[in-house]
């Protein structure tokens, strides 16, 4: 990378860029705030978010820098198969609307945690519920404040601790003033920036190779652009094994599940997950357009390793003069964005989970009041992985946020899922599926960053854990279930009927367990 | 424990049935044997569309990789100029996946008015 005063001219549209997406996301959660009142506002918007807008919030909040910088940078580098990371962000998605998006509605519950306890009627397993939701959203959000300070040194030529500090702050000012009201609207927006920051500089840089096809006699070579052309049995393995991460990781992530909450009720949940896969759909077309147009026009990007640049870097490369840098400046805005969103989505998940077990409680007889509780959670929700962004290697941004998707396919899928379907799940059950879970795939996480690369079979079960730990997660969580057959809690049966049936029907679907829920 | 304001409820009286309405409701809220018996058939519909909708996935999208690693031919076919690999899993499985969701939204949701059907009260 060239540094900044040798550039000089070139860092203008990404400081342009940057500024302008900073502070329409300021300004939109502003606008937000004159509706967020209640602490109900805060976490979930009073649940009155319609499918059209809750949609585009969830795409603009999942459509992370894995998505908008990472699968251009993997295809590049990889080929082929790296196509199942999108496909499977998006099949997840299915999955998720399928199984669970109405019954996790309908139970009425804020968090991940708060359903756990409400289903199983243990504090137990919400504590343990408590720590995987941190520790999951904390590691998704380390690649999204690397990824920031890439972007920016890509873009400007700025110290790599100035994207996680900006970041940080700008996600710190909108979570801890509006909430989840105002964040809904960020995030809509944020959607639609991203695919038009993708969308356009796509047909222009298309149109450009359809005139030039590229450097003469630099083809693709015929490996990279098939799937499973190397690896054998090992590369099957780790595309199932993704494939498996990331079908099932998807309901289990924070800020997912939590925005399920903002709709206003089940059926509005299910409309709310298709348009989801629409829009997710439709956004994914994109990356593999770069991956490819990368090959022809910059291999050596991914020769030097830093593929994870490839979207912000070909604009220029392809085009001189003012197209390439108006374009540059239109995907520098959109990955600032990416970071943005999904940073504010998964600092609320963390804050309102914090604020609730940790930072809402009693201390020395003193206890913080609803939304002071919550600000305070969202500055350690940001503060910690923001720091540790600093301090930590780069992992490579789809990599770190795969980790991540392992681990809550290992944890809170079976956890949902057996608590939506199965009577018999228990709350010892739960708490050893969720342990078994975690700390398998847990322990792969650690190992991918302490312990570096390892070789042959063992390294390919340790960087892919999601194939096996999943299953022990479910093993452990029905055997354990079936052994304590005498924990089945006494509400099970009402807790099913709130889970299933129509809101319309007037049954009794028992208390309202939810920490907030009489809080309108 | 609907979160909005409900809509004034409308009564849609029929013929008199061999039931009331009501009763079918008491049993579930009573968790009666019958009541049991409702909602088992509820939760066994919807998860056996569900199960129907991920069958199908697996059997399409979910066999995608298998199928090329065992004819190892398909990654050098090309179709309307695009490797196969290329289209089926950079663009086609998009709207198979929409689909897919679609069908299961309408599916689910006339389960549901089966239900409310069942239990004698219809609501639009």
């Amino acid at each position: 990378m060239t540094p900044l005063l040798v550039r000089g001219l070139d860092a203008a549209p990404g400081i342009v860029a940057v500024t302008v997406v900073t502070m329409a996301t300021l300004v939109i959660g502003t606008w937000g705030l004159r509706f967020s009142r209640t602490t109900s506002d805060f976490f979930v918007a009073s649940r009155t978010v319609r499918p059209r807008l809750n949609a585009s919030a969830i795409g603009g909040e999942y459509l992370s820098a894995a998505s908008f910088l990472g699968v251009a940078g993997l295809v590049l580098t990889f080929g082929a198969d790296m196509l199942w990371y999108p496909v499977g962000w998006t099949a997840g998605y299915l999955v998720l609307l399928v199984l669970v998006a109405a019954p996790l509605r309908r139970s009425g519950a804020y968090t991940l945690p708060d359903f756990a306890e409400a289903r199983l009627g243990s504090r137990g397993v919400r504590a343990v519920c408590s720590v995987l939701v941190v520790a999951i959203g904390w590691l998704y959000l380390l690649p999204q404040f690397q990824g920031a300070g890439l972007t920016l040194r890509s873009a400007i030529g700025a110290p790599a601790w100035v994207g996680p500090v900006i970041v940080g702050l700008v996600v710190l000012a909108n979570v801890t003033s509006g909430g989840m009201r105002s964040i809904t609207f960020v995030q809509a927006f944020q959607y639609w920036l991203k695919l038009t920051a993708l969308l356009v500089p796509a047909a222009v840089l298309l149109v450009v190779w359809a005139g030039d096809h590229g450097p003469v006699g630099d083809r693709p070579d015929v490996d990279w652009s098939m799937p499973l052309a190397t690896g054998g049995g090992q590369g099957l393995y780790v595309t199932y094994s993704l494939i498996v991460a990331t079908f099932l990781g998807t309901m289990g992530l924070p800020h997912v599940v939590v925005r399920f909450y903002t709709n206003p009720d089940g059926r509005a949940a299910r409309r709310t997950t298709l348009v989801v896969l629409a829009l997710l759909g439709i956004f994914y077309l994109l990356p593999p357009v770069y991956g490819a147009l990368g090959r022809v026009y910059a291999p050596e990007l991914a020769a030097s390793g830093r593929s994870d640049a490839l979207v912000l870097e070909l604009p220029r490369l392809m085009l001189d003069g003012l197209p390439g840098e108006l374009l540059t400046g239109l995907v520098t805005a959109g990955a600032f964005a990416a970071f943005l969103s999904t940073s504010s989505g998964l600092g609320i998940a963390v804050a309102g989970v914090l604020s609730q077990d940790v930072t809402g409680r009693e201390y020395g007889g003193r206890r913080l009041r609803g939304i002071t509780a919550f600000r305070v959670g969202a500055v350690v929700a940001v503060l910690v992985p923001a720091l540790a962004a600093l301090a930590s290697p780069e992992l490579g941004v789809a990599r770190a946020v795969g980790l991540a998707f392992a681990v809550a396919a290992s944890t809170f899928c079976p956890l949902l899922l057996l608590g939506i379907w199965w009577r018999g799940l228990t709350d010892a059950g739960a708490i050893a599926g969720l342990l078994a879970g975690g700390l398998g795939s847990g322990f792969a996480v650690a190992w991918a960053l302490f312990a570096g690369e390892t070789s042959g079979w063992p390294g390919v079960l340790l960087d892919q854990p999601a194939a096996w730990s999943v299953p022990l997660a479910f093993v452990a969580m029905v055997v354990a279930s079936l052994l304590t057959r005498d924990r089945i809690p006494a509400h099970t049966g009402r807790f099913m009927v709130r889970l299933h049936t129509p809101e319309a029907l007037e049954l009794d679907r028992g208390p309202d367990r939810s920490s907030l829920g009489s809080d309108r | 424990m609907s979160e909005r304001e409900p809509p004034g409820r409308v009564r849609v009286s029929g013929p008199p049935r061999r039931r009331t309405p009501a009763a079918r409701t008491r049993d579930i809220d009573a968790e009666t044997r019958l009541g049991g018996m409702f909602m088992g058939s509820l939760l066994r519909e919807q998860l056996r569309l569900a199960l129907g909708i991920l069958a199908v996935l697996l059997g399409t999208v979910g066999v995608l990789p298998l199928l090329f690693h065992v004819v190892p031919r398909l990654g050098a076919v090309h179709v309307a100029g695009l490797p196969l690999a290329w289209l089926l899993l950079g663009i086609l499985v998009y709207p198979f996946l929409f689909l897919l969701g679609w069908l299961y939204v309408r599916r689910a949701e006339r389960n549901e008015r089966d239900f409310a059907d069942l239990m004698g009260e219809v609501d639009a």
